[in-house]
């Protein structure tokens, strides 16, 4: 227990560290990043992108000045056992001001509200689901946003039962649906795209499997969206398939989904779930978390809280086959 | 105050050994004691935080992992939070108040022994109440921040946001009985000549979190009780459809939960400001500033709330306003840490392990207040927040900033409390392990979050980038449980090494190392007069020779029965109120019989 010699050598934790980031940042670079805040498509994403790589490299350099001072002072103290009494390092504290006048810039740059608004969206969040209102064009849809490229979209976010938070890193931050308050967010997409998003603030059971996904269409592609939404569900639906043909028996009867479900054009007009009118025609089910097959569709069907825990929709002890059914009726929707 | 002056009433010199036996320890009133047992509860609780933090990357080590239930994972990643936050790390640095503080100012135990030993008992309460949960049909899963109206009984119909109020409502009000008694300990019992700007660092900071935690904890005790009225007899503060505001919830918790960071925080920060000059021979670099950031931090930590809020859509002015103040806050905490470079520079130290943990914290302190920087900026922090980059941000903050400064006050006051050492060589293998540990394990987290990975979520899929950190992660936490098993090895076999320490062992300045190690019960055998800064290193100190009569305070058990009675009565609130009554009724009797206690 005297004073003898450092048994560890300082400057090893600065190359462990370097290690350690280089290896972080290589594994960085090494991936495919669908849902990455650094990778922005919009004119909002791309402020906050260049806002957010200013900073960086600011701390960066004044993590520099740090780890360097400190490590410089460990090397001396194990070189020489002398004082090397030198000056005094001068305080650098960042340059605070600069960061606040440029967060300010940006601040207000993103927060003013825009001012064009080409597409209204009324997003009101579900636990754990994403309900897609177009005021202006008579759409209702689910967890699937459609957009098209270089237009303004303008969102108004509420939600119909606790705090969630509305996220697509690609093309915005991220804005809070408040139970009993109206929020805004708006942007620009420039590139045609799927992008991945989901749920940012806890919200319950099944929060991580709150996701949605963002289609930046060509504006061609958007109009033929919208044509096919508008339709009614009866006129794309001709049941020549037996699967299909008992699949909608169920839904209507015995199978209780009306209650909860709409279908336009049907008598199905239940609000408590998401609109099926177009069921078949999105990409994934149950909020970004499966694949819209048949297989998954049945498998949701059957047993609902296995792919999401806690979630509203009922399990009605339906068989492997009535599931089944029930699934190829509703693909039949697009 | 009758204990206070009890103390200092003439009865003969009180002496020799304490009396041991488990009764001895239920009843103590000791500050020492309490110290040890604050610490020791508070190590279990680390024990069990990071039990719960292991929980968590083994079921993040892969995607789409069904290790845990959703429902279970929510309940771990919310106890985790309150664990480490409410009963791990402040009664871990509470047990560095009591034991250190009084010694390092001179006096013979806090101002209200008997107020100091009922704090304890109530934080324990508090902590068992709500662990209970786990046991009594599920714990809290709402994160520790419970945000309105997920808490409602709507969307949280179970009881375990009921034990959430309770247990927290116990510890927070222990949390302001123990501050207030540090504040009239240290305002007032400080020996002749220690003026305040001779104060050791730590006792410092320790005034500093006192005050804050006595503005801080009200206006969170507020949020809880009104959460408490809307689950139990239908009151509306936080429910939109009867005019309520779930927004209000968070103006009230992070009101609290700001300034609670800087609790947790600056207790460390007044440790290594006494290890670090320790360890370098040298004075501590710019004293008084380094006192007056403290200060400016604290002021500052209640400004600057809304800076967890900025997703909510308070508009651009609030959230400019928000974020200006933040930004000033790395201002008072960048002089910090050019003070203690400052103090090391041109020092001649020594690599012990309390000094390792330090320069540790400065180091890695430095990534977390970097990265809350970028966050502070409201816009950056709009992709940044509820990710993963925050998770890393505050981690770099707590647990490599608080958690490196306890385990620095752990090494560095072992020896003065058993008179024996911790092993220096495990002591480095446990940095050494826990450094790469918790850069493995944080570090790649930043890159998650800036890749769009949201806390808080029980599984995330594959395909979108994140398994590889996640995996890192993963290994850095065991890693991290390595340093952790070692150092409980030394832990153990220290204490019952050879009681070799002496009074100094690390030729330090401050008045706890004037005393022998451990020290006696009543602590100085004569009160110290102080006459600069750094007494033991300049002849500062004068310990004037002669008996000195004084009176130590009697053992009681009355602070138990208090406790208890509150204990019972917070239960009774979940099962039925002539439970309540009947513990209100003991807690009455324990205040009246604390009262009428005579003196000896």
């Amino acid at each position: 227990m005297t004073d003898g010699r450092p048994r560890v050598p300082g400057h090893r934790r600065i190359l462990i560290f370097t290690a350690l980031a280089i290896a972080s940042v290589a594994a960085a670079c090494g991936g495919d990043f669908p849902q990455s805040s650094l990778l922005p498509q919009s004119d909002v994403a791309r402020e906050i992108d260049s806002l957010f790589r200013g900073i960086l490299w600011w701390a960066m350099a004044v993590f520099v000045v740090v780890v360097v001072v400190e490590g410089a002072l460990i090397v001396a103290i194990i070189r020489f056992r002398e004082r090397p009494g030198a000056p005094r390092p001068r305080p650098v504290h960042g340059h605070t001001l600069l960061e606040i006048g440029w967060t300010m810039i940006t601040l207000w740059r993103i927060d003013r509200p825009p001012e064009r608004s080409d597409v209204r969206v009324e997003v009101v969040g579900h636990q754990w689901w994403w309900e897609f209102n177009y005021p202006d064009l008579g759409i209702t849809t689910a967890n699937e946003l459609h957009v098209p490229v270089g237009k303004t979209v303008d969102l108004r976010l509420r939600s119909a039962d606790v705090m969630h938070s509305f996220w697509f890193p690609r093309v915005a931050g991220k804005r809070d649906l408040v139970p009993g308050r109206v929020n805004q967010l708006w942007f620009t997409p420039d590139s045609v795209g799927v992008y991945p998003g989901q749920c940012a603030e806890f919200c319950g059971t099944s929060h991580a499997l709150m996701a949605m996904r963002l289609h930046v269409e060509a504006e061609e592609d958007f109009e033929s969206w919208v044509e096919q939404q508008l339709r009614e569900a009866v006129e794309i639906e001709e049941a020549g398939d037996p699967l299909v043909a008992a699949g909608r028996d169920l839904f209507f009867g015995a199978g209780g989904c009306i209650s909860c479900h709409q279908i336009r054009g049907t008598v199905a007009a239940g609000i408590l779930g998401p609109d099926l009118t177009h069921v078949g025609g999105r990409e994934t089910i149950a909020a970004g978390v499966l694949e819209n097959t048949l297989d998954n569709l049945a498998f949701w069907i059957k047993d609902p809280h296995d792919v999401k825990p806690g979630n509203l929709m009922l399990d009605m002890g339906l068989n492997d086959e009535q599931a089944r059914q029930i699934a190829a009726y509703l693909l039949s929707l697009e | 105050m009758a204990t206070a002056e009890a103390a200092v009433h003439s009865e003969g010199k009180a002496g020799g050994t304490p009396a041991g036996g488990l009764w001895s320890w239920i009843t103590t009133v000791d500050h020492k004691r309490i110290g040890i047992l604050y610490f020791l509860s508070g190590l279990f609780f680390f024990l069990v935080g990071g039990l719960e933090a292991l929980m968590i990357r083994l079921q993040l080590m892969v995607p789409e992992n069904d290790m845990l239930s959703a429902e279970a994972f929510n309940q771990i990643f919310t106890m985790h939070g309150l664990t480490m936050v409410l009963f791990a790390v402040m009664p871990m640095a509470a047990g560095a108040f009591n034991y250190i503080v009084p010694l390092q100012i001179g006096a013979r135990d806090v101002a209200f022994p008997r107020l100091n030993a009922f704090s304890y008992w109530l934080f324990l309460f508090g902590a068992l109440l709500l662990n209970s949960s786990f046991f009594l049909g599920g714990a809290p899963n709402a994160g520790w921040f419970a945000y309105a109206n997920l808490t409602s009984s709507q969307f949280s119909p179970g009881h375990g946001m009921d034990f959430y109020v309770l247990g927290l409502a116990l510890a927070g009000a222990a949390s302001i009985v123990a501050a207030l008694n540090f504040i009239v300990t240290i305002i007032n019992l400080r020996a002749p000549g220690l003026t305040f700007m001779r104060l050791p660092l730590f006792t410092w900071m320790t005034l500093v979190v006192s005050f804050l935690i006595i503005l801080a904890f009200p206006p969170f005790t507020i949020g809880t009780i009104f959460l408490l009225f809307d689950r139990m007899f239908g009151t509306l503060f936080f429910e939109p459809s009867g005019g309520g505001d779930p927004v209000l919830w968070q103006h009230l918790f992070w009101i609290f939960g700001h300034p609670e960071v800087y609790i947790l925080i600056l207790p460390a920060f007044g440790i290594i400001s006494d290890v670090i000059p320790t360890f370098s021979k040298k004075s501590l670099f710019g004293y008084p500033v380094v006192v007056y950031s403290g200060i400016l931090i604290a002021f500052l930590g209640f400004g600057v709330w809304a800076h967890h809020m900025f997703s909510v859509g308070l508009g651009p002015i609030a959230n400019s306003a928000f974020s200006g103040l933040t930004m000033l806050i790395a201002i008072p905490t960048g002089v910090k840490i050019f003070n203690w470079i400052a103090t090391m520079w041109g020092g001649s130290i020594r690599f012990r392990a309390p000094m390792l943990f330090s320069i540790g914290l400065v180091a890695m302190f430095t990534i977390g207040g970097l990265s809350g920087v970028m966050h502070a900026s409201a816009p950056a922090d709009l992709q940044q927040t509820d990710t993963y980059f925050v998770v890393a941000h505050f981690h770099y903050v707590l647990f490599g900033g608080t958690i490196f400064g306890l385990f620095a006050g752990i090494y560095y006051w072992f020896p003065k409390v058993t008179g024996r050492f911790l092993g220096e060589r495990l002591g480095a293998a446990h940095f050494w392990l826990m450094f790469v540990g918790m850069n493995l394990t944080f570090f790649p987290m930043h890159f998650a979050g800036l890749h769009g990975m949201p806390r808080r979520t029980f599984t995330y899929p594959a395909g979108l980038g994140f398994e590889g950190y996640n995996l890192m992660s993963t290994v850095g936490a065991a890693i991290t449980l390595l340093a952790m098993l070692i150092f409980l090895f030394n832990f153990a076999r220290g204490l019952r090494s050879e009681a070799t320490a002496g009074a100094n062992p690390w030729k330090a300045s401050t008045l706890e190392w004037a005393t022998s190690s451990p020290p006696p019960v009543h602590n100085f055998d004569v009160t110290p007069e102080v006459t600069s800064r750094d007494p033991l290193w300049n002849d500062g100190v004068a310990l004037p020779a002669g008996e000195e009569k004084f009176h130590m305070p009697n053992p009681s058990y009355w602070p138990l029965v208090v406790a208890g009675g509150i204990l019972v009565a917070a239960a009774g609130a979940l099962v039925g109120l002539p439970v309540a009554l009947l513990g209100a009724a003991v807690a009455l009797a324990g205040i009246y019989g604390w009262s009428f206690e005579p003196i000896h």
